[in-house]
């Protein structure tokens, strides 16, 4: 904890999507997080839950104008990002804030080398800077990235790179502007488990040595147990628990989170034997019920979570659950 | 001994690589000398890297592409290179469902005729036998009557899954491969997935060879596990030995590799580099350029798969007893 104003606050953020008959939906309802300095928070869920909805909406990358924030605030150092202006947000994204995506070959501009896409981050952010001092900038970014020969491959483009050098390019893009917070969002999803070990090892020793706050969106449970320090879940739109990451992982609170981390085959005490099963499938964005979201898959739902959509309450000991039973249940 | 169901002896599957206009063709080696055999009922498990072959390996065993050379005995006889008229009653006892069954499945077509397609084909029972029996299918994967009446588009990736399932069970096969049947879905559905092939390999006592990345879902599923790379098999051992007391040093940074909950962190990533081009295989042993503990020999000499005569652990390793001594006390 600390006592410091946090890095980036996100407070009861909606963001609504219109669909084909004009139709708006909150697809993120009433989602709220920080993440301090030197801090990284894991957003975790299963696909559509809106997690990257939330990265997007935080970097006005929303596609426009069929998703947009329909309320609550994004504050960075206490900026308000949800009404800045798209200067100021352009602004803050090259200066600021970085982002890291899953598919590093649809963030790169196939055009130019990888050498050429790192200095212009360069000479945007440090318009002082020699041009000979930028190129040895940029040989040292792709270094510190862990990019082999990178005096050879600063020339290269992005095609004649692997998916594990190409995501790492995007790394030394995203770092050129040293940035203060980092969004991550499922940066290894489409690696191999030993490219995205190199990876995570990479991304924790930069970011401690850089004190930067990283907001790491994953469907991997165990993947952000490597690297977060709170871990935030997310059901259909909503943050339905939030943690310290041991003490999740130790004790769940809510039987959503207790459902996902049973269903894992790591979690199977025999080999070839039933997992432990969520029933049924998430509600559609047409049918949200009025009551607690999960209602229709929880085993412990009762009338009152058939009717009343339970808050997130916060505790004293870092936890946060949405859930009417959970302390009868943790009992 | 029982007679294996399926036994493969040195397959290989090249595909020869247009480099351009009068430059001669290189060769992609996907499949590169493999041996294996299962077992009836039994399920092996086969892990490793994108591009490592193990896609190419499930399709050649069924002829979807033309082996280059080996053999494929299924019940001892020979298939390989069979035309599609001669293996057509063989392709009875062996089908294959996909990672995507979006894809495979024919979006014009109700679930209901897309189930009974296979059974036409081979020309099984008349029109309302093979609607009883469509009707069992859906049953049997889990799905009501009714959904025989849609099209895949209106069933979520979870149960078009099932829809693919019931279709590939539809002729009673004897063997079935899944090539990363449940990679696209989310944990909570994976684990609904996972249960059904269970219990349907439980009642059919079918053999599965099990293609997947995931090493914990391989482990969960497999009685034994044989790890590719490069187009060749590097271990091949019973599932709990592959996953827990790994020799080949590749198999070891690869299980290293694998984040799982209440592990620390991976401070230092098990493996540099990239997995090689399959146009361009060193030689010596395949793994070499990546190996901490490759010696002249490694670069000179492949090393076979060598089986354990105590264990029957097979391993492709000239080095691993020293490696594991070694290692083993430093741990």
């Amino acid at each position: 904890m600390t006592d410091s104003s946090p890095l980036l606050s996100v407070e009861q953020l909606h963001v609504a999507i219109r669909n084909d008959h004009g139709i708006s939906r909150d697809m993120v309802s009433g989602v709220s997080f920080t993440v301090a300095a030197g801090e990284t928070l894991g957003l975790v869920g299963e696909s559509g839950c809106g997690k990257s909805l939330t990265a997007m909406s935080i970097l006005g990358l929303l596609p426009r104008p069929q998703a947009g924030i329909s309320g609550g605030q994004v504050r960075y150092r206490g900026e308000d990002l949800a009404g800045a202006s798209r200067q100021r947000l352009r602004t803050l994204r090259s200066a600021e804030i970085a982002v890291i995506f899953q598919d590093p070959m649809t963030a790169l501009n196939p055009v130019h080398t990888i050498g050429r896409q790192v200095e212009e981050v360069l000479r945007l952010h440090f318009p002082g800077l020699k041009a000979g001092d930028r190129r040895q900038r940029v040989l040292t970014l792709l270094e510190d990235v862990g990019i082999p020969a990178a005096a050879e491959r600063v020339n290269a483009y992005p095609h004649q790179l692997s998916g594990g050098m190409r995501q790492r390019v995007m790394i030394a893009i995203a770092l050129a502007g040293e940035p203060k917070l980092l969004i991550a969002d499922e940066p290894t999803t489409a690696l191999d488990v030993t490219i995205q070990a190199q990876i995570i090892s990479l991304l924790i020793s930069l970011q401690q040595q850089r004190g930067m706050g990283m907001l790491f969106i994953t469907h991997d449970l165990a993947l952000v147990a490597q690297l977060a320090d709170r871990i935030a879940v997310m059901y259909a739109g909503k943050i339905v628990e939030q943690q310290p990451a041991e003490q999740l992982f130790a004790s769940p609170r809510h039987p959503y989170t207790k459902g996902l981390l049973a269903a894992l085959p790591a979690a199977a005490e025999q080999p070839k034997t039933r997992l432990a099963a969520m029933t049924g499938q998430v509600p559609g964005i047409d049918q949200m019920p009025t009551g607690c979201r999960f209602a229709n898959r929880c085993p412990h739902a009762d009338d009152l979570c058939l009717n009343t959509d339970p808050a997130l309450e916060s505790f004293t000991d870092g936890a946060a659950v949405a859930c009417h039973h959970w302390k009868k249940l943790n009992d | 001994m029982i007679n294996p169901l399926l036994k493969v002896e040195d397959l290989t599957l090249h595909f020869p690589q247009s480099q351009g206009f009068l430059q001669p063709k290189r060769l992609l080696r996907a499949v590169d000398g493999v041996s294996f055999s299962i077992q009836p009922g039994e399920t092996l498990g086969l892990v490793g890297e994108s591009g490592c072959g193990k896609s190419s390996l499930g399709k050649a065993l069924l002829n979807l592409h033309r082996p280059t050379s080996g053999r494929v005995l299924f019940r001892g006889e020979n298939i390989a290179g069979l035309s599609d008229r001669e293996k057509r009653p063989l392709r009875r006892k062996m089908q294959i469902i996909f990672q995507d069954p979006s894809e495979s499945l024919n979006s014009r077509h109700t679930v209901g005729t897309i189930i009974e397609e296979p059974l036409i084909i081979h020309r099984l029972g008349d029109h309302r036998s093979r609607q009883a029996r469509v009707n069992e299918l859906l049953d049997m994967v889990g799905l009501p009557a009714s959904a025989a009446d849609k099209y895949p588009h209106e069933f979520s990736g979870g149960q078009r899954q099932r829809i693919g399932i019931a279709r590939a069970i539809a002729l009673k096969p004897e063997l079935l491969v899944c090539d990363e049947a449940v990679s696209a879905l989310d944990v909570s559905v994976q684990a609904q997935i996972l249960n059904l092939l269970l219990d349907i390999q439980q009642e059919l006592s079918l053999s599965m060879l099990f293609i997947s990345h995931d090493i914990s879902v391989v482990q969960h599923m497999s009685d034994r596990i044989a790890v590719m790379y490069l187009g060749r098999l590097l271990e091949v051992a019973g599932a709990s030995s592959v996953t827990g007391k790994p020799r080949h040093p590749y198999t070891r940074a690869l299980m290293d590799s694998v984040p799982k909950i209440g592990s620390s962190p991976v401070e230092r990533a098990p493996l540099s580099g990239d997995l090689p081009s399959p146009m361009a295989i060193p030689t010596g042993c395949r793994f070499a350029a990546r190996c901490p503990h490759r010696t002249e020999l490694c670069t000179r000499e492949e090393p076979a798969l060598i089986a354990d005569p105590n264990t029957a652990h097979q391993t492709a390793c000239h080095h691993w007893r020293e490696i594991i001594a070694t290692t083993a006390s430093a741990v």
